[in-house]
């Protein structure tokens, strides 16, 4: 299999605050990969060091074989690497169809197709694409903040807890969601703290604890392992 | 009669204030800073555009486009040299810097042009006057320009901010700088083409407001600068409606209250109803509230 993302040796500090240290991993092409720790274990912290927004002091973040440390992080995107990030951060006050143009900001006009394609998928954007999007609730904040994420036709999606704060029903489907699009040839780097599920779906696993890498392994390896299992699945 | 011509003197005068209130408000709303240097580059269009009819002989719209180019290429270099270093930095230091900027292009001027006054040239006075209601009511041909190029300069911009990639990229980057950068949109570029704007506009309002009062110093900036950024918070600061509404309510109460109060207490009362507002709407008329969802 291709590594398309290969993270080595990251350390990246909040002032004075160490929060990840010396972390490596890869994404293969194809894979679903997870990130899973607890709060404050440094898993947002890496996303967001490989998209860019933060910066790593040493080692070096390579995409498609193409290093990405002196990359500014407006450029990331149009390398193939999006990220949809905590908290979806969609664009409360422009309207649904406007966050999706967003999106699609690196290919200058948001092509219909692939709004269409956007709105076939979650048909509730569709039914609201003219609404601000500070209206919507937070399952279809998600689901806009995944669409807007996916017209900029990302090679590698890395999710940040997409699960956070929604109601059950809604963490089904969006774990639904994200191995459709991962079906339809995407490959995924998933953060969670919803642990089994995000290890129910995943290929592999990295567990990561006060911004260190303690355990890696196949989503079936990990389910089982007692440790991961006291830790972090509820006994 | 008297009435409507004070009426639309105010709405004349609001105008040129709303204009300048733009490039408060959309500094405010894209970069969060308040740019009080943003009145001293009224005066520095003003001075150029004199300086190009006086000195080069150049024709009234030449130089107004040569006072415009002037100050968007002042607006961008200020945002490079001085703004720029200090994007991490905590608010109240780029406050004070945006000051010591206004001071250093006063000081500038004055080097350049001296402290005597400048009488503007009449660049406008070829507009005939529209006459109504029989020759009992005659608006000047300034008064029209002023309220003319305040309207159009609010539909562009309106339409450019709501219709346009890189305008709707720019609410973008107003709202979330982090989202905005992962959807590949350069913030640094954003905030150079607000200031580019926003300068280009301040150059407009420079000639409008010469035109208007004909003297011309290195402080003439100062006192429309700070009336406009009144209007900015008086209309609800990062809105482009908010400062058109602003600008036209401070005009007309200015006006009024020199015609039928008194001119030494217009500033005093303009300034008084604006703390009364912020009292009553602390977001000012048109702002909104920033809510957030978790």
């Amino acid at each position: 299999m291709d590594t398309i993302l290969k993270v080595e040796d990251i350390n990246v500090y909040y002032g004075s605050i160490h929060a990840i240290k010396g972390v490596s991993f890869e994404v293969n092409q194809g894979e679903i990969v997870t990130l899973i720790g607890a709060n404050g274990a440094g898993k947002s912290t890496t996303l967001n060091t490989i998209s860019g927004l933060l910066h790593s002091k040493t080692g070096n973040i390579t995409f498609l074989g193409e290093s990405l440390v002196k990359t500014p992080c407006h450029k990331v995107v149009s390398k193939g690497l999006a990220l949809v990030p905590e908290g979806r951060r969609v664009f409360l006050q422009m309207t649904v169809q406007e966050n999706l143009e967003m999106g699609a900001y690196i290919n200058g006009k948001a092509s219909a197709d692939d709004l269409d394609h956007v709105f076939q998928r979650f048909p509730r954007l569709k039914e609201r694409r003219k609404q601000v999007a500070g209206t919507l609730s937070g399952g279809e904040q998600q689901m806009l903040a995944m669409g807007r994420a996916l017209m900029s036709h990302p090679k590698l999606l890395m999710l940040d807890e997409p699960s956070m704060g929604l109601a059950p029903i809604l963490v089904e489907q969006i774990f639904d969601i994200i191995q459709e699009l991962h079906k339809d040839g995407t490959t995924i780097l998933l953060v969670e703290q919803n642990a089994r599920a995000a290890l129910h779906i995943a290929h592999r696993g990295y567990v990561l604890e006060t911004g260190k890498i303690v355990t890696s392994g196949t989503g079936a390896e990990l389910l089982d392992s007692p440790a991961i299992k006291k830790a972090y699945l509820g006994g | 009669m008297s009435f409507l011509t004070n009426l639309i003197n105010g709405l004349s005068l609001g105008s040129v204030y709303a204009i300048i209130a733009l490039g408060y408000t959309m500094v405010y709303g894209i970069a969060k800073m308040l740019n009080f240097a943003h009145g001293d580059v009224i005066m520095i269009g003003g001075y150029v555009c004199f300086c190009s009819v006086m000195y080069l002989g150049l024709g009234t719209l030449p130089s107004i486009l040569i006072a415009v180019v002037a100050c968007t290429l002042l607006g961008i270099l200020v945002e490079r040299l001085a703004y720029k270093p200090l994007r991490q930095a905590p608010s109240l230091a780029v406050l004070i810097t945006a000051i010591g900027v206004s001071y250093f292009l006063q000081n500038a001027a004055l080097l350049i042009w001296g402290s005597a006054g400048k009488v503007f040239p009449s660049l406008l006075d070829g507009i005939p006057p529209l006459k109504l209601f029989d020759g009992d009511l005659s608006i000047s041909g300034k008064v029209i320009v002023n309220i003319l190029v305040c309207l159009i300069t609010m539909t562009a911009l309106t339409l450019f901010t709501g219709k346009t990639r890189v305008g709707k990229a720019m609410r973008a980057v107003s709202e979330d700088k982090g989202a905005a950068q992962l959807m590949g949109i350069n913030v640094d570029g954003t905030i150079s083409l607000t200031f580019a704007i926003g300068s280009g506009l301040a150059a407009i309002a420079g000639v409008l407001l010469c035109s208007t009062y004909p003297m011309l110093m290195p402080t003439t900036g100062s006192m429309p600068g700070i009336k406009a950024f009144t209007a900015a918070v008086f209309g609800g600061i990062g809105s482009i409606p908010g400062a058109l509404l602003g600008g036209l309510l401070l005009g007309v109460l200015e006006i009024f209250c020199n015609a039928y109060i008194s001119q030494e207490l217009s500033n005093a009362i303009v300034f008084g109803v604006l703390i009364i507002v912020l009292l009553v709407r602390p977001t000012g008329l048109l702002g909104k509230p920033i809510r957030e969802k978790v």
